[in-house]
């Protein structure tokens, strides 16, 4: 049996995932982060991105989040998420929408538009959108 | 008859007051299981960050961040949660005479103190009570949201940043279960060491950090602030429905009681009133 190590993953709202895992792979700020037991004590923030969790046993799991915070001790990895969801929770049709009203709010730049917030919403539904690529990959396995 | 008019109207109003005593404990009741349900649904996130933040003070981090150093204290901020509204026992009253307890230590110690209030009841005892309020929010109803807290909060981080306060308390109340309720007098800031873990001593090791230290445990720290502050909030609030039921029960009940004494006084009045006639009527027959 893989070495373990115990992942736990909240958001705001709930717990959402909580037991053992042999990766996990989240995207941080600086890039994707593979974690595996035994890395060493970090910790970071989190872009809007899917997180990938080799469950024991070898079954994946993929989960959305919008943000937050990560934290690895020992055999323990701690992800503070703004907010979370399950991939297969994710709405594929809903997300391609957000990111083209995102897209074309950008372009328009109209005078009342919020800038800073309307990048936030297209990287949130871009990333959306990855996460889901990835649950497609997974299944076409 | 007009035997105990003052009585049945008495009994009258009783019923009255009981009826609104009953719903209000009804309502207080549906209220807990939604205040009790976000209160569980926001815990794992602050248990979980703050034991992040626990690990956080225990390292021994490049970079000293404010919240992590004890300074001198000179002066303590203490956020108080209280309930916008009455009638809900002596949960206000518990919560004030903890928290001015240690509020009396502070000040013995010659150590000035600001307020934060949170909640009507709190504005309300502290304008009696006296001392510097320097923030104030009410009217959060029953589904506090976090946005409504964050200024407040930013108001005593933001003192506590430039040296004016070097202490935050948050006092809440704790949710123990539908019966019981007890204060709570909890350190902010600076931030404490997780006391479970104390055994292994001294730690040398520090995390990698992603981008750099400062820039993230800035925003963790704020985080986690806010968090607690939030998770006291909701708390809070389960507390006070769960108070108030237990208030407009037993507010029932007494008025039920009540009742019963009064029919029993009201009925041997009447029965008193006819004996008193029928012997009247008897005597009058026996003259004749």
């Amino acid at each position: 049996m893989a070495i373990t190590l115990h992942c736990d993953i909240v958001s705001a709202e709930k717990s959402i995932f909580n037991g053992r895992a042999e990766l996990v792979v989240a995207a941080g700020v600086l890039g994707d982060l593979g974690l595996a037991p035994g890395h060493a004590p970090l910790l970071t923030e989190l872009q809007p991105g899917p997180i990938r969790v080799v469950k024991q046993g070898g079954e994946e799991e993929i989960f959305y989040v919008s943000g937050g915070f990560l934290e690895v001790q020992p055999n323990v990895v701690s992800i503070l998420a703004d907010s979370a969801l399950r991939a297969v929770d994710l709405d594929e049709a809903a997300a391609e929408q957000a990111r083209q009203n995102a897209e074309r709010a950008l372009k328009e730049k109209g005078s009342e538009l919020d800038y800073a917030r309307a990048t936030i919403e297209l990287a949130e539904a871009v990333a959306k959108l990855r996460t889901l690529e990835q649950l497609r990959r997974k299944n076409a396995h | 008859m007009a035997v105990g008019k003052e009585i049945r109207t008495q009994i009258g109003s009783i019923k009255n007051t009981q009826k609104i005593t009953s719903a209000m404990e009804m309502v207080a009741a549906s209220k807990m299981r939604k205040a009790q349900e976000r209160m569980a649904a926001s815990q794992p996130y602050a248990n979980q960050i703050r034991k992040v933040v626990g690990h956080i003070a225990k390292a021994s981090p490049e970079y000293k961040h404010l919240y992590l150093e004890e300074r001198d204290v000179k002066r303590v901020g203490y956020i108080i949660v209280s309930t916008d509204r009455g009638l809900c026992g002596g949960l206000n009253t518990n919560l004030f005479k903890a928290a001015i307890k240690s509020i009396q230590g502070w000040m013995d110690k010659g150590v000035d103190v600001d307020y934060c209030v949170i909640g009507s009841k709190a504005t309300a005892f502290f304008r009696r009570y006296g001392g510097n309020v320097i923030a104030a929010k009410s009217g959060l109803g029953d589904a506090p949201v976090a946005s409504d807290l964050v200024g407040s909060v930013k108001v005593m981080l933001d003192a506590y940043d430039q040296g004016e306060l070097d202490r935050v308390y948050v006092v809440y109340n704790n949710f123990v279960n539908t019966m019981t309720q007890k204060p709570l007098v909890q350190q902010l800031l600076p931030l404490q060491a997780d006391a479970e873990h104390e055994e292994t001593g001294p730690s040398h090791w520090d995390y990698l950090y992603e981008p750099d230290a400062k820039d993230l445990l800035d925003k963790l720290l704020v985080r986690y602030v806010e968090s607690q502050v939030y998770q006291a909030v909701v708390e809070n609030n389960a507390c006070e429905q769960a108070a108030r039921m237990i208030a407009m029960k037993n507010a029932t009940d007494n008025a039920g009681n009540l009742i019963d004494e009064l029919q029993l006084i009201y009925n041997k009045a009447r029965q008193a009133a006819i004996t008193q006639e029928i012997s009247e009527i008897v005597g009058g027959a026996a003259a004749v």
